[in-house]
């Protein structure tokens, strides 16, 4: 190991970055090879002074040192696994199991006791740990699903109204059986809630498109929306574009001990339909009151 | 052998008190000076990372080196056994 590079320079381990380069000039003109002509020691203590003062200079690499990172050579430090090195090999018998006699005996005689004294306490069972589908729209209004485990037994999940992936439910008692008298596992259930192809939760809220004709968008008026909850008549504001937000309070995920139940939040696509003749000869002959580029807001830079 | 002054510059977050506790306690041995040999050197930075990096506390620290002892005692007997030359 080469030596410590403070005690090269004369310093003490808080020493400034102004100190570390007035002790390493000051070493540096005494021990100059140049200067120094036919005498080798000066040129070795010079190389160190050198060393130490390129380790020490640099803030990150005086960090490393400090740290104990790398050694006073700037060479990484072998962070684990040092200590096997020795006490694999022979010297290692320093540090003998210290408990006299054979260590085997002690180890396994500590092993057997407490095996012996698990096995007659009381002892919980296991927790058990099982995977649970869920459809969105129960995960949404919560349900109670019976559910069959592996040993055959099956256990009544009850499923909270607004529980995500990954959520764990956990059934006391319901896991492994107890030893001794000890009580029951827990079952601990994670959930996976399934994609919906039309809804989409947004928190407590539930998101869902709804289309409308080109009739309904303009004229309004009320339209029957199949929703979880049931069919629903809302009346539709006249003039509604694409895009309009329609907020249907309480219908979103349903209310669970202090959480309110969240909101059904439609979005409006306004769907043209399929090709009609009268619609066609009525838009040809017809002359918008007001003529209004659409396409006003889209304002790219030139 | 290696003297504290070393051992100190090695190993700049070192305490002494601590040091001479883990000796007091066995966990670490030291020659009369004090100054240590490489594997007591290998052992303090062992000691420092189970405590410092691994978080292990004052409590547990014997009781990991006890079993850790004990390990390596088995290990050391069993490439005996086998008649493997100990690792150098």
């Amino acid at each position: 190991m080469a030596a410590d590079p403070y005690g090269i320079l004369g310093l003490k381990r808080d020493a400034s970055a102004e100190a570390i380069k007035a002790a390493y000039r000051k070493l540096a003109r005494k021990h100059h090879p140049d200067l120094n002509p036919g005498k080798p020691e000066a040129e070795a203590r010079f190389k160190a002074v050198s060393a130490a003062h390129d380790l020490l200079s640099d803030p990150d690499k005086r960090g490393r040192f400090d740290r104990g990172e790398i050694d006073a050579e700037g060479q990484e430090q072998r962070p684990t696994a040092g200590y096997r090195r020795h006490a694999d090999a022979a010297q290692g018998a320093r540090y003998d199991g210290q408990s006299g006699g054979s260590p085997f005996d002690d180890l396994f005689a500590d092993m057997f006791e407490a095996r012996r004294r698990a096995e007659s306490a009381p002892r919980p069972g296991q927790d058990e740990s099982y995977r649970l589908d869920v459809t969105f729209i129960d995960a949404m209004l919560g349900t109670t699903t019976p559910m069959r485990l592996p040993d055959g037994r099956s256990l009544s999940v009850r499923i909270p109204p607004g529980i995500t992936t990954g959520q764990v439910l956990r059934l006391r008692r319901q896991g492994g059986p107890g030893r001794n008298g000890g009580a029951a596992g827990d079952a601990l259930i994670g959930i996976t809630v399934q994609e919906h192809p039309l809804l989409r939760r947004e928190g407590r809220n539930i998101a869902m498109e709804l289309p409308v004709s080109l009739r309904e968008a303009v004229l309004g008026g009320p339209v029957e929306v199949p929703t979880p909850s049931g069919r629903l008549r809302i009346t539709l504001p006249a003039h509604s574009d694409s895009g309009r937000q329609i907020r249907l309070r309480g219908k979103g995920v349903a209310a669970h001990g202090a959480e309110p139940a969240g909101d059904l939040l439609l979005t409006l696509k306004v769907v043209v339909g399929p090709a009609d003749a009268a619609l066609d000869a009525f838009l040809q002959d017809w002359t918008p009151s007001e003529t209004e580029d659409p396409r006003a807001a889209l304002d790219f830079p030139a | 052998m290696i003297t504290l002054d070393l051992l100190v510059a090695r190993f700049p977050a070192l305490d002494q008190a601590q040091l001479q506790e883990w000796i007091a306690e066995g966990m670490l041995r030291a020659e009369p000076g004090p100054s240590f040999t490489e594997i007591d050197v290998a052992r303090i930075a062992l000691i420092m990372e189970l405590r410092n990096e691994l978080a292990l506390d004052d409590a547990a620290l014997p009781v990991v080196l006890s079993l850790l002892d004990q390990l390596y005692t088995l290990r050391r007997e069993l490439a005996a056994l086998r008649g493997a030359p100990p690792s150098p």
